[in-house]
């Protein structure tokens, strides 16, 4: 089946996810959409799987207007999605699972259901076993029952979004084995992907997104990795934006003098550390942050950094390996800990972890207090002190959740005191304006000026290059060296950050 | 489980006068509306007329000086009760097990009584109420380990300690405490009358318990309005993960919370032992801690409704007594009018909170 969008968009609050998009997916072919974090990737197929309404434009399978009210819809069109976390039953068996999503009409009887569920798994070369209960299958096995579900609902189009994170190499062999086996028979399948060498190994045609648009249009592969590399990142714009500005930074005005502090004491000092989260695995991990060092953390969501992030904050723990906070050795310490050492964390999700949405800034400092009962006086000086020094437009009695996202940013950072030593940013500029994202950097940089090192994930280049002395490049749990800033450049960062240079097999 | 979304105040918005006062006054009006319509439904199907029960409901417990003591005599453990609830509730917990921590704090209430009857009475009294208040703390931290190290809802965690508290009680009416020559399980031996809590002349209002009532009422009040550790509930109760981020100790927060909702329980368990049954019975809660519950839930954790709330739903329930003599309906009317006030109040606010 054909899928195709027209000037198709999608905003969320202020950010167009989706600008405009006009595309084709021709059928028995695997086509690759590829486009670094926030481009509009996974957007633009929840729209084309029902899971999200298009504010304008219109998505067409078979040149026929399709109306998705919700994922059934594109279901019984014959459009499923395999999300990146499987949506299934953990508690069922992978033949109940199967069963209780798929309609009688489908699947009339017990029987039929297994037979099906090998049959599939069979020809597809999936591992998958009727019997097996889902919570005890592995990420990739839990992908393959997906697929048959999806299959045996009679979806000819299949979306699969970013598929390979957390699996084998093995199972992803047997994966796209099973997508080509499923082109040739005339289904369409829609890859996306940030990783160049998987599009590169898999598929017929190649699109790019970034910031919502599309920068590069159903390209036959092979396309060569660097054209790919600079439609994602926007790479000529970034060698000239670099050309233009002076070395001590760009225009002066906001960027206090880079004062170096003492060399020698360090702040962080992570020795063999080993570390699980999730699907990702850091191993053996040696590292350490002078004061006054920035820290830039790339790679693509998921790729470790946030688990370095929340090890560096006693977030996480260690499960072998030592954590030394100055001279202190913190492993296996509560963040509390941290936080007594002069650590301070900045989750990117502020409202969910960050700060208290229904309080004030002023009811935050008063929090701070130390005292036994509440000095409303000092709390709203603070208060006004702080929303003074950091330009955040509020007043010290607003609830935080009435504020702009980045004024929430600012009080967040406001609310660091100021005999912090480390920060932890996750994605500290995240979902900014440019000058949101400026002042925030003035501020993180007035930190830095006074001896705090800074270790920060950032999901944009032109960040982490700017601001970084030395960036680590992760993927899938494995990191570069520390990169010093002069040997940066957009390009290669994007080539570390889909995976070229890496060794293989380092996902598990 | 831990949904905060019922003491989580809306903050208003910046809107023009006239709408304000429309906005304050939406939302007890929808409420009374809906629990008078639904209570009034109830009522007409028994072919009652709703006006002349309602006259009851509001006005019975003040139509003698007897039922007004009774009425004061139910509002102080009540008040009790919902007090110590503003605690939980603002820390996010729903605290079920208050019913429980009552029952203990009586139970634990009876063992001075029992084992050191020739002390002088106001010596007695004090131990009463610091043992039941022990009690009630003890039993509602035992409710806060389960939460916190076993990863049990509090709700379920409180509710099988109901269970295990009044089973405990009963045990002890029919066995070790029962009284001389026959178990009964109209409860144990009466006290003594010169241990009963002292009241007003013959009235059975003892003035003691509604002073000890208000007394709580404004300490917590002025706690969770002036304090670091009452603003320290309220931000744990509002994002508990954020907040551990900004330094305050949540687990800590949330045992804390509990043993201050079990503490004053408990004091409630005491005074139903002293002053308003003078003994011990299987039901000595007597559902003041769920009714507790549903003057919490209907004010939102606000200590400025606690007071005339507690009264109000008190007289309901002495009011309703007469509802059998005069009109011929069953007295739990008044918990059907009770229940349907907050179940519309949680409606409401959940239509006027909706977006658009």
């Amino acid at each position: 089946m054909q899928v195709s969008v027209h000037n198709l968009s999608k905003s969320f609050g202020s950010v167009r996810a989706n600008d405009r998009l006009t595309l084709r997916f021709e059928a028995g072919k695997i086509h690759g959409v590829l486009g670094e974090n926030g481009a509009g990737k996974s957007t633009l197929m929840k729209l084309v799987a029902g899971f999200l309404r298009p504010d304008e434009g219109v998505i067409r399978f078979d040149g026929r207007d399709a109306a998705l009210r919700g994922p059934g819809d594109a279901l019984r069109a014959g459009v499923g999605m395999i999300h990146q976390d499987p949506l299934d039953l953990p508690a069922f068996t992978a033949l109940e699972n199967l069963l209780c999503a798929t309609p009688r009409s489908a699947i009339a009887s017990w029987a039929e259901g297994r037979r099906l569920l090998v049959e599939l798994a069979g020809r597809l070369g999936f591992t998958v076993e009727p019997e097996m209960p889902v919570a005890r299958l592995s990420i990739g096995q839990r992908q393959q029952l997906e697929i048959i579900r999806l299959l045996a609902r009679g979806a000819r189009v299949l979306i699969l979004d970013e598929p390979t994170t957390g699996i084998t190499a093995e199972q992803t062999r047997a994966l796209f084995a099973a997508l080509r086996q499923l082109a040739a028979a005339g289904n369409t399948v829609l890859f996306v992907s940030h990783k160049l060498e998987e599009v590169a190994a898999l598929c017929d045609t190649v699109c790019v997104l970034r910031a919502g648009r599309l920068v590069g249009e159903q390209m036959g592969m092979p396309v060569p990795q660097a054209v790919l590399l600079g439609l994602m990142f926007d790479t000529a714009v970034a060698a000239v934006r670099g050309a233009e500005a002076p070395p001590a930074g760009d225009g002066g005005t906001l960027e206090p003098p880079v004062t170096r502090p003492v060399a020698g004491e360090v702040v962080w000092r992570l020795e063999g550390v080993t570390a699980r989260e999730g699907a990702v695995t850091l191993r053996n991990l040696n590292l350490e942050v002078p004061a006054g060092r920035v820290l830039g953390l790339a790679g693509l969501d998921g790729s470790g950094q946030q688990l370095l992030l929340r090890l560096l904050a006693g977030h996480a723990r260690p499960d072998t390996g030592r954590v030394l906070v100055g001279s202190t050795d913190l492993t296996g310490a509560g963040s509390r800990a941290y936080r007594a050492a002069g650590i301070e964390y900045l989750p990117a999700d502020r409202l969910a972890e960050g700060v208290i949405g229904a309080l004030s800034l002023s009811d935050h400092f008063a929090l701070q207090q130390t005292g036994r009962l509440v000095d409303r006086r000092q709390a709203e000086r603070a208060a006004r002190e702080a929303i003074a020094a950091y330009g955040i437009k509020a007043t010290p009695v607003t609830p935080i959740n009435a504020l702009s996202g980045g004024n929430q940013q600012r009080a967040m950072l406001a609310l660091v005191p100021p005999r912090c030593r480390g920060l932890a940013c996750e994605q500290p500029t995240r979902g900014l304006d440019v000058a949101s994202a400026r002042t925030i950097w003035h501020s993180l940089l007035a930190r830095r000026a006074d001896g705090c090192a800074i270790v920060f994930a950032s999901a944009d280049l032109d960040e982490l290059i700017e601001y970084s002395d030395e960036v680590l490049v992760f993927f899938a749990g494995q990191i570069s060296p520390p990169l010093p800033r002069a040997q940066l450049s957009v390009a290669r960062l994007g080539e570390l950050i889909g995976g070229v240079g890496f060794a293989e097999g380092g996902t598990t | 489980m831990q949904s905060t979304e019922i003491n989580r105040p809306r903050e208003p918005q910046q809107q023009p006068a006239m709408h304000q006062w429309f906005e304050t006054l939406r939302l007890p009006l929808l409420t009374l509306t809906g629990a008078l319509a639904l209570t009034s439904l109830a009522l007409l199907s028994t072919g009652v007329s709703p006006l002349q029960a309602y006259r009851i409901l509001l006005f019975g417990a003040f139509s003698s000086p007897g039922r007004s003591s009774d009425m004061i005599m139910l509002a102080a453990p009540l008040l009790l009760c919902a007090t110590g609830l503003i605690l939980t509730f603002r820390t996010g917990l729903y605290n079920l097990g208050v019913e429980g921590q009552l029952a203990l704090g009586a139970v634990a209430a009876m063992l001075p009584l029992r084992l050191l009857p020739d002390l002088p009475a106001p010596l007695l009294w004090t131990l009463c109420f610091a043992c039941a208040a022990t009690g009630g703390a003890l039993w509602a931290l035992l409710a806060a380990g389960l939460r916190l190290y076993a990863g049990v809802s509090e709700i379920f965690a409180g509710l099988g300690l109901n269970f295990l508290a009044s089973g405990l009680a009963l045990y002890l009416v029919l066995g070790p405490w029962r009284r001389s020559g026959s178990a009964s399980m109209s409860g144990t031996e009466l006290l003594p009358r010169d241990l009963w809590l002292p009241t007003i002349n013959t009235l059975r209002l003892a003035p003691l318990a509604p002073i000890i009532a208000i007394a709580a009422l404004a300490i917590v009040w002025w706690v969770v309005r002036r304090t670091r550790w009452g603003l320290e509930l309220r931000a744990v109760g509002l994002n508990p993960g954020a907040a551990d981020r900004l330094g305050v100790p949540a687990h800590r927060r949330i045992a804390q919370a509990m043993a201050a909702c079990g503490f004053l329980a408990g004091m409630a368990g005491a005074i139903q032992i002293l002053g308003v049954f003078h003994q011990l019975i299987p039901n000595i809660s007597s559902g003041v801690g769920l009714l507790g519950l549903l003057v919490a839930l209907l004010v939102r954790a606000d200590p400025r409704w606690v007071l005339p709330v507690s009264v109000v739903f008190a007289s309901f329930t002495v009011g309703s007594v007469q509802l059998p003599l005069a009109l011929g309906v069953d007295s739990s009317i008044a918990g059907v009018l009770q229940g349907a006030l907050v179940l519309f109040a949680l409606l409401a606010r959940g239509l006027l909170a909706r977006p658009g």
